[in-house]
């Protein structure tokens, strides 16, 4: 048992996109940038779109060809859009859970805090009083939180999708294929999204 | 002649009522020469035969000793029998086999045996010069052997001599006498007490494996289960066991003389097994589109060959060996060349039925790697020792690599914009766990240092980036970022989103194997 549990993992080794491209392509448009960035190359993007029943609180869940899922706030999120400034970041969630204390050691990362789609990640409270609960989105096992957003929320803003982002999940290996069953892919993401401007004008 | 004294005689004759053999009598008797255990089994036993009946008064309040005394010797005390106590009691028929070695030293000291382990060895066609012999025997042989021992004990005591257990010969050594001879005629080589190459046999014997168990009731901290091992009386636990274990204990569990027994040890198959050999060099990659191992997912190949099997396919045909184990000195992904001297490797081959290969033949091999595949070249080839092979992982820890990567900048910059990375020496970063090896390496920390960087310019957004770093760096990290879990890294430094483009490892600064002029 346990030697078909290693070999399955030898497998998941490799990623799938290199970042080799011819070097001529590389020179046609060198300002725009034509490369698949590091996030394209390698990671999927699924999104979940009011979460929890809360307009437009949609989160985005990068999916590396390994399994790992980073969640990230998607670019839709209420916090990101113009004109908001994040006060504080809190990461304890309830009286006796903190994800700062979280803790992983070893190779299969035991225990690490075991999260469900709706297990919350942290809570964002924004200069105007809003408190926003960010959630997990997809079951797995907590590798670790971002606190460099606790010290500096700014960058929450600035790249919510690269340095700003919330959480690392580690979904179970039997379960890596299906994780994503409950959440859109980019276009139904963007379908979602015309949609919304269509029905009612953006709020602020 | 056996070298046989008078004092031995009365020994000889207690062993053979008791169901001993000729050559175990011999042991017993401390006969400590080779030749005397190289005459055929009927020689022996003759000869012993005619020597035991040979005797003075003495022996004469033995209950069988008046049946010698009378008849010819081969009726009385037939070998391995004692026909008085044994029919008198209405058991079955005597088989004849000892009651010490359990056949190893009767049938299996023969021309005919040799002849099938011989043949075995050939039929797998090895190349070797010379061979060591290993034998294996059952475990119980080892308790039989101290039951002998006690009861003659006795017996040498009352006569006021000496036996010591340590100069009784073994059966493993007095088997290896008389098998040696006749395998090393067999195979025109000589058998040596360490050889590269070894031929195993083996011997078992189910009818007896019982005997070791009381052992475990007398002596139950020397057996304890492990999961691997099919049975907990391995032979070392046995010896152990009998060291602790008092004569008068064991002469209440066990009986002395052991009992007699029906049949004689089944052969094992002869096994053959050469020592690795160990091939290094040093390996160039130019492909980006090449794994170090075979990419497998799901039973499907997902990238055509790798650096390892390129590498193996020719060594494993060449020194036509079971199986390999490739191992390098750090390694590179599949879209990253490695240029310059190249990455040191080396190959275990596993039981190579050919191992002697001479520096031209070691040469051609390597021109036949390369002449294999443009995606790799190797250098530097030779067959290495084991322990040599530990040079190579230092590297991987210890020694400071260097690289070349292809940097694409969002902001436009002028040469100027990256003259101060040149300076900076000795930058430390700290690296979280890169996101695409998480999932099989633990999380942690790794503070790592990039000793020294130099730029080349190429456009408004393109430049080339050279580093020579500590052992263990993510350099894909450094540049990108990684979700700013690297930090600092060059875009942090250069202030803009920067991205990799292409990597080169341009040299790994391990100084082995070392260097063969071409």
């Amino acid at each position: 048992m346990v030697a078909l549990f290693l070999l399955k993992k030898k497998k998941m080794n490799k990623e799938t996109s290199p970042i080799s491209r011819p070097f001529s392509v590389v020179m046609e448009t060198p300002e725009r940038r034509d490369a698949p960035s590091v996030t394209d190359r390698y990671y999927t993007r699924w999104y979940k779109t009011d979460v929890k029943g809360k307009p437009r609180e949609d989160h985005c869940i990068l999916q590396h060809s390994n399994r790992i899922c980073v969640i990230t706030l998607a670019e839709s999120h209420p916090i990101l859009q113009k004109g908001r400034a994040v006060k504080s970041i809190n990461y304890q969630i309830s009286a006796g859970c903190s994800r700062l204390n979280n803790k992983v050691s070893g190779k299969s990362k035991r225990g690490g805090q075991f999260l469900t789609e709706l297990a919350p990640l942290c809570r964002i409270t924004c200069t105007d009083g809003v408190e926003y609960t960010i959630y997990s989105c997809i079951r797995g096992r907590l590798l670790e939180v971002n606190e460099d957003i606790l010290a500096q929320p700014s960058i929450l803003l600035e790249k919510p999708s690269t340095e700003g982002y919330i959480a690392v999940i580690l979904p179970k290996f039997d379960e890596s294929k299906r994780v994503t069953e409950g959440l859109l892919s980019r276009a139904e993401y963007e379908d979602v999204i015309s949609k919304r401007a269509t029905q009612q004008p953006e709020l602020c | 002649m056996l070298p046989l004294k008078e004092k031995d005689r009365p020994l000889a004759h207690k062993l053979l009522a008791a169901g001993c053999c000729a050559r175990c009598v011999l042991r017993f008797c401390c006969v400590g020469t080779p030749s005397s255990y190289c005459q055929s089994y009927e020689d022996t036993s003759r000869e012993l035969l005619a020597f035991v009946s040979d005797m003075g008064p003495k022996a004469q309040n033995d209950s069988s000793a008046e049946e010698q005394a009378e008849g010819p010797p081969s009726k009385k005390v037939k070998l391995g029998s004692c026909q008085s106590e044994g029919q008198a009691n209405g058991e079955e028929p005597d088989s004849g086999v000892c009651v010490a070695c359990l056949g190893v030293l009767q049938g299996f000291c023969s021309h005919d045996f040799s002849k099938k382990v011989s043949e075995a060895v050939k039929s797998e066609d090895y190349e070797f010069d010379n061979m060591v012999l290993f034998v294996s025997l059952p475990a119980q042989l080892s308790v039989r052997e101290h039951a002998c021992w006690l009861y003659v004990k006795k017996e040498v005591r009352e006569k006021s001599l000496c036996l010591n257990k340590d100069d009784v010969i073994q059966v493993k050594e007095a088997f290896k006498w008389t098998l040696q001879g006749m395998l090393s005629q067999e195979l025109a080589v000589p058998v040596v007490p360490k050889s590269q190459f070894e031929v195993g046999v083996g011997f078992v014997h189910p009818e007896t494996d019982v005997d070791c168990h009381f052992l475990a009731g007398t002596c139950s901290d020397c057996f304890k289960p492990t999961k691997n091992k099919e049975s907990v009386f391995t032979r070392m636990a046995v010896v152990k066991a009998l060291e602790k274990i008092s004569d008068d204990r064991f002469c209440r569990e066990y009986p002395c003389p052991p009992q007699r027994v029906k049949t004689a040890c089944a052969s094992l198959d002869t096994t053959c097994l050469h020592v690795s050999v160990f091939v290094a060099g040093r390996y160039n990659k130019f492909s980006r589109s090449l794994p170090q191992t075979p990419w497998v997912i799901d039973g499907e190949r997902r990238m055509e060959s790798s650096v390892e099997e390129l590498i193996t396919q020719p060594l494993l045909a060449a020194f036509k060996a079971d199986g390999f184990n490739f191992s390098s000195s750090g390694r590179e992904d599949v879209d990253v060349r490695t240029l310059g001297n190249g990455r040191p490797f080396a190959v275990e081959l596993l039981n190579p039925h050919r191992a002697k290969f001479n520096k031209m033949e070691v040469h051609l091999l390597q021109e036949e790697i390369n002449q294999s595949s443009d995606k790799i070249r190797v250098r530097d080839v030779q067959i290495v020792t084991r322990e040599a092979v530990a040079h190579m992982k230092e590297g991987e820890e210890e020694k400071t690599k260097s690289y070349s990567a292809l940097i694409w900048t969002q902001k436009s910059i002028v040469q100027n914009d990256i003259e101060f990375i040149s300076d900076i020496k000795e930058l430390k970063v700290a690296q979280k766990t890169p996101l695409r090896v998480l999932h099989r390496r633990p999380l942690a920390v790794r503070q790592r240092l990039i000793h020294t960087m130099s730029t080349r310019y190429l456009d408004p957004h393109h430049f080339y980036l050279h580093l020579r770093t500590q052992a263990g760096t993510y350099i894909k990290e450094f540049v990108h970022g990684d979700f700013g879990r690297t930090k600092p890294n060059l875009g942090e430094l250069m202030k803009t989103e920067v991205d990799i483009l292409e990597l080169d490892v341009e040299s790994v600064d391990v100084d082995w194997p070392p260097a063969i002029p071409e």
